[in-house]
């Protein structure tokens, strides 16, 4: 009897720290939300988004993200199996580039795959010569990929064919937008105007 | 005389012309402005994209088909949802309800063209067909719009911005990149 009862108040202790750790994660990710809409934008925890990383470049090489640092930078996740958004965001993203004219090199713009096993190096390359050569296409491991992914906070996940042959993914579209240090100040769409995400552009290039 | 009847006749055929000359009439279905676009290079996949109405009573299913640059061809549909692109197979087949019109266009419903045997190139038309559950198989010819286009006629205006802006030869890699492709 006075076992049961001991469990019954264990029970109750536990429920009550279960309920105290979500009410906390909640008034944190509140507090985050809240902080993010203070700097004007509605864009949760902005600070906290990407990490340093090492990838590998469509020519093969490495590239270490500390070469990003003090220049803002456009980043977005896409795969070349991706028959619409992936080519349309590239598109765009040359486009861009080509009218920002003379301060384009005050930009960089990263293409990575989310799809490593399937975009190599050489794969990415010929890929993307049918855009802007500014834009640096990087690949890497499935882990490497899947740390940078997850700094980001990308989600992205393969969808199997019906007869299970293929896949295709489903992948956060959105392009981040980088200030020189590295901290996120805003996204671009494909849905908004064009006029729209060049001035978000133009803006990040000003600084 | 013969010649007045061969003229009403004419005249006759003239007026049953659709709207567009380029409407497929397949039973009660109407599919018009079948297109898609150039790939960038190496591509495996693309998008085909149409209208199709309804002018029956009864609904019918676009339930797959083919075409001549790729092996394989599905009808996905891309939606999105809290900024992530998810790309589907549109189960049991898209339904076009009585008196509706869909338009695939790019960011919805698109037909895929799986596992490219050839890419698109600008201006020259693909074959393929399209499978419905009662009007059955269908032959159309998908206009190839540029790279990128978001509909078949902001294609060719997305080319002039791009001749006004000052196209730095990067056009010409476009379609140089076409012959790069194996």
């Amino acid at each position: 009897m006075a076992t049961t009862e001991t469990f019954r108040k264990v029970r109750l202790v536990l429920w009550g720290a279960v309920a105290a750790v979500a009410l906390a994660g909640g008034a944190l990710l509140l507090g985050e939300a809240q902080r993010a809409q203070q700097a004007g934008s509605n864009l949760p925890a902005a600070a906290t988004i990407g990490a340093p990383f090492t990838l590998t470049r469509s020519d093969g090489t490495r590239f270490d993200s500390q070469s990003l640092a003090g220049k803002p930078y456009a980043i977005f996740f896409g795969f070349t199996n991706c028959p619409d958004i992936c080519p349309t965001t590239l598109l765009e993203m040359s486009n861009h580039l080509k009218q920002l004219g003379a301060n384009a090199d005050k930009l960089n713009v990263l293409f990575i795959s989310v799809d490593p096993s399937r975009d190599t190096p050489e794969h990415l390359k010929l890929y993307l010569s049918a855009f802007d050569d500014r834009i640096i296409g990087l690949t890497g491991t499935t882990d490497e990929v899947a740390a940078v992914a997850k700094s980001y906070r990308i989600v992205y996940e393969k969808v199997p064919s019906k007869d299970g042959s293929d896949y295709t993914m489903n992948h956060t579209a959105s392009v981040y937008l980088m200030n020189a240090n590295g901290r996120l100040v805003s996204t671009l769409s494909f849905q908004e105007p064009e006029e729209t995400r060049q001035r978000k552009i133009d803006n990040l290039v000003a600084g | 005389m013969k010649m007045f009847s061969a003229l009403v006749m004419l005249a006759l055929t003239a007026l049953a012309v659709p709207a567009s000359a380029r409407d497929i009439t397949a039973g009660d279905l109407v599919i018009s402005n079948p297109w898609t676009r150039v790939t960038p290079p190496g591509a495996k996949v693309a998008g085909g994209f149409l209208t199709i109405t309804n002018n029956g009573k009864e609904a019918d299913r676009l339930i797959g088909g083919s075409a001549v640059i790729s092996h394989r061809l599905e009808v996905h549909e891309m939606s999105m949802e809290g900024g992530i692109m998810k790309m589907q197979e549109v189960a049991g087949g898209l339904e076009i309800k009585p008196g509706a019109t869909v338009v695939l266009k790019p960011g919805s419903y698109h037909v895929m063209f799986l596992d490219l045997k050839a890419s698109p190139v600008e201006g020259t038309p693909i074959t393929g067909t399209l499978k419905f559950e009662k009007a059955g198989e269908v032959t159309i010819a998908y206009d190839v719009a540029p790279l990128g286009a978001k509909s078949s006629e902001a294609g060719h205006e997305g080319m002039q911005h791009e001749m006004k802006s000052g196209a730095d030869g990067n056009m010409k890699k476009m379609h140089g990149g076409q012959h790069g492709h194996h």
